[in-house]
This record gives structure tokens, C-alpha cells and sequence, in this order.
């Protein structure tokens, strides 16, 4: 009997799933087969599609992946993974993922692979295991990796450290033009979307996102975001859409912008690793002395700053380096 | 409780096994505020909802549920063809191995054919009337989960 590791490893469909639920509920075991499936990742493309709630997120990305199976013009049929993000409810911790709805199309493709996550207390518009489920899908052999986020708002950008790419959809009608001006969503866009592009005001978005890219000093770059009206629903722009992600991606790989993202994305995962693991450690050693400590600091006895130069072991205990 | 591995993050105790359903409405009929109804109340007894819309078939409920990896199936159905679509439903499950996932039945059932789908191995049949309530301790007590899931 092969083992999860093996499984995954060979593309097994239920052993994908299954990696993924163990991510998901931090079975000790997990950690291990994701360390031994790493040699198998960094081959997939990783696409975020992002945007406010109602812009037609999971429609695109279902019009996308089609695209992307036929083959872009000019390049063969690629497989897709599918993360599709919804927010869990912060009183009882449930959630209704409803992205499914839209990507019926896809059913019976083997060459797709959906999988609905919640949120589960993450802010952010991911999980604090999406770039686990991630890797497990490219260590899969998913070629493109298509993260559909919950729906954000305005500075909810941490897509923007998961992709390689990152897709903004905008849509007529929501709000009038200052909301483009707004910081956030629109500087982490690679390449953006107009959709639903056959409702009236699609032209004047794409102007105003055009003035915005000329204002933001993004339009000297190398890379220039380009900005693509869609109709999810009929299909309209989407090989275009997703021959720009085609060329955002060759742009990466030509001028060692995708290495740069990757090493800062593993940077900053080390780092919070690393935070997660000594604060763990520390409390498991020392995390008595944190109730004393609170207690000094609400009765006045000595201030937050002095608590905390204590608790670093700075008089009574033997200090510990870095 | 406090384990390794938590950051102060407000899900603390979301990260303990959480029940993930799918619910579908196989066949042709296309009432599903029935549906919509139950998976609001699991959602709101905490657990994760994988809701796919109306008119699909057994293939592609089982391979959602296979994706998904949820713990139970939730089949809608109204239109009286239950005796034809459930039994596919559970075969397909076999040939998958998936057989420790739950299968509920909701919607019009007549009551000379309950016993008849649990045979096949579904774990119970909800009529007209069940309370949202009964539903969510049904799923819990089949998965063996007390009430504190």
C-alpha cells in the first residue's frame, strides 16, 4: 500500500483531498509529507483572482480554467487546481462555500481539481493554510494553480505573497471612481479585470483604472498591467485574460522578478514560522511568568516596557541570546 | 486548551476537526430552498458547507465529495426519483473507497421506501417537518461526535 506521500506525489485525486484536510486540522503528521513532497514543488504557476464581494470572482475563474485546459492560443492544454476561498463565520466558526456553484462546467475534467476552503479566523481573504493546500496541489502536478480569495475589500492583499500573479477584478457599478483611487487592492494587481464588461460604465472603469496605473508610476515599470474587459458569464476577453496571465508569467521568469517574489514569500514564511516556534517554545519554558507579569502591569506596579525587559529575562533569570 | 502551534489567532478553537458536508440536489427538480435552509443551520452549528447548486448528477456529486473530502453527503431530493438516483449515489462511493462518508437523505420520500435506502446504506431520511435541529444531532451522533463536536 503506497503511502499519502507516494500518493500525492502520482497525482491521486483522494490523497490530494485528503492532504489537504490534514493541512487544514494541522495533523501532526502533515508537516512531514509536505517536507518530503517539496522536491516536487515550484513547477506550477500560481494565479491569484481577487476583488470585492460580487464581482464575479468564481464565475471567472471557472471561465479561466476552461481557457486554460483547452490551451491558451498558441500553448497546449494545461491541468488547473482550484482554491476557492469563503469567509467562516466568526460566531460559530461554520461556512457555506458556494463557489462550486459556478465551476459546475468543470465537473467530470480529470484534469481539474476544486477544493472549497474557509477562511477559518484568517483575515486576509486566505487561510493560514492555503500556501500548504498550494503546495500540495503542486507537488500534485497541477500545472496552473488558480486561488479564488474571499471577497475583499480594499487592504486585504495578502494574495499578493501567495501568487505569481495576481488578477484584480473590478465591475461596473460598484461604487463611483474614487473607490479606484483608494490604496490596496489595485497596487498588488498584475493584470486587471473589467467584468461583467456588458453592463453600461465598463468603459469608464477601465479609463479610470487606466489613469490610476498612469498616476501610481506602475505604468514606467517593466511590467505594465494590463487591463482586460471580460464577460465571465459568455466567455468574453477570457483567453485574452489568460494569455496576459501567460505573459505576466513570462515576464517574471525573463526578468528574475519571479525569484524575487519567491525567495521574499519564503522569507516571510520562515520568519513566521520561526516567531510561531520560539514564542512556543519560550511559553512552553517560561510562559508561566506571563500572568504575573499582566498582573504587575495592571496593578501599576511596573509599566509594559519594564514587564517586558523581564519576561526577556533580564534581571531574575538567565538571559537567553537574540 | 492551549497546544503548540497557535499564534494568538482568533480561530484557536477552529483548528479541532471540523465536519465538512456537501450538500446536492441530485435530478431534474428545482426547488432548493429546502436545501439552502439546512445548510445555513450546519453552518450555523459550525460546520463547513459545501453547497453545489441544482441538477447534478451522481458522478459529479461523488467526485465533489471526493475533492472536498467531507465526512458527510447531504442529498436533496423532490422529485421522486430517489429510488433510481441514491442507489447510484452509494455504488459510486464504493468504487471510490469512499464508503465511511455519511449519506443523508432530505425531501419527499414516501415511508414504504425509507427502509429501502437505508438498506442501501444511507444513514437516515428526513421528511417534510424534520427540524433543522434533528438534522445537525443526526449528523453529529452518525459521525460520532457528542455535543461539544
Amino acid at each position: 500500500m503506497p503511502t499519502l506521500t507516494e500518493r500525492v506525489a502520482v497525482g491521486d485525486r483522494r490523497a490530494l483531498a485528503r492532504l489537504i484536510s490534514r493541512i487544514e486540522r494541522e495533523d501532526p503528521e502533515s508537516p512531514e509529507i509536505l517536507a518530503q513532497l517539496h522536491a516536487l514543488t515550484g513547477r506550477a504557476s500560481v494565479v491569484g483572482v481577487t476583488g470585492a464581494p460580487g464581482t464575479g470572482k468564481s464565475t471567472l475563474v471557472n471561465a479561466l480554467a476552461r481557457v486554460f485546459r483547452k490551451g491558451i492560443p498558441g500553448g497546449g492544454a494545461q491541468t488547473v487546481g482550484i482554491l476557492a476561498l469563503d469567509p467562516s463565520s466568526p460566531f460559530t466558526g461554520g461556512a457555506i462555500l458556494g463557489d462550486r456553484i459556478r465551476m459546475r462546467d468543470l465537473a467530470g475534467d480529470e484534469g481539474v481539481f476544486i477544493r472549497s476552503m474557509a477562511s477559518r479566523g484568517f483575515l486576509g481573504g486566505l487561510s493560514r493554510w492555503t500556501d500548504s493546500a498550494v503546495r500540495a496541489m503542486d507537488a500534485a502536478g497541477f500545472e496552473i494553480i488558480l486561488i479564488e480569495t474571499v471577497g475583499v475589500g480594499q487592504d486585504e492583499v495578502d494574495i499578493a505573497r501567495q501568487a505569481h500573479t495576481v488578477v484584480v477584478v473590478e465591475t461596473p457599478g460598484l461604487g463611483d471612481d474614487i473607490q479606484a483611487l483608494k490604496a490596496g487592492v489595485l497596487e498588488i494587481a498584475d493584470v486587471l479585470a473589467v467584468n461583467k464588461a456588458d453592463l453600461p460604465g465598463a468603459d469608464s472603469i477601465a479609463g479610470s483604472l487606466q489613469a490610476m496605473l498612469g498616476l501610481s508610476g506602475k505604468a514606467e515599470a517593466d511590467w505594465q498591467p494590463p487591463i482586460i474587459q471580460t464577460v465571465a458569464t459568455t466567455g468574453r476577453g477570457v483567453e485574452e485574460l489568460a494569455a496576459a496571465i501567460d505573459r505576466h508569467r513570462d515576464h517574471l521568469q525573463r526578468s528574475g522578478e519571479g525569484q524575487r517574489r519567491e525567495r521574499e514569500r519564503v522569507k516571510r514564511d520562515l520568519e513566521e514560522r520561526l516567531r510561531g516556534r520560539l514564542f512556543d517554545e519560550w511559553r512552553a519554558a517560561e510562559g508561566s511568568s506571563l500572568e504575573e507579569a499582566a498582573r504587575k502591569v495592571t496593578a501599576r506596579e511596573c509599566s509594559p516596557e519594564e514587564a517586558l525587559r523581564q519576561l526577556l529575562g533580564g534581571d531574575s533569570r538567565p538571559g537567553r541570546t537574540g | 486548551m492551549e497546544g503548540p502551534g497557535e499564534r494568538g489567532n482568533p480561530q484557536d478553537k477552529m483548528t479541532a476537526k471540523i465536519i465538512r458536508v456537501l450538500i446536492a440536489k441530485p435530478g431534474l427538480d428545482g426547488h432548493d430552498r429546502g436545501a439552502k435552509v439546512i445548510a445555513r443551520a450546519l453552518r450555523d452549528a459550525g460546520m463547513e458547507v459545501i453547497y453545489t447548486g441544482l441538477r447534478q448528477t451522481p458522478e459529479m456529486i461523488v467526485e465533489a465529495a471526493l475533492q472536498e473530502d467531507v465526512d458527510v453527503i447531504g442529498l436533496s431530493i423532490l422529485s421522486g426519483a430517489h429510488g433510481s438516483l441514491v442507489p447510484r449515489v452509494m455504488r459510486l462511493l464504493r468504487e471510490k473507497g469512499m464508503e465511511a462518508t455519511r449519506v443523508f437523505v432530505g425531501g419527499i420520500i414516501p415511508p414504504a421506501d425509507v427502509q429501502g435506502l437505508k438498506a442501501e446504506g444511507v444513514a437516515e431520511v428526513f421528511g417534510p417537518g424534520t427540524s433543522t435541529s434533528e438534522v445537525v444531532v443526526a449528523i453529529r451522533s452518525a459521525l460520532g461526535q457528542g455535543q461539544d463536536g
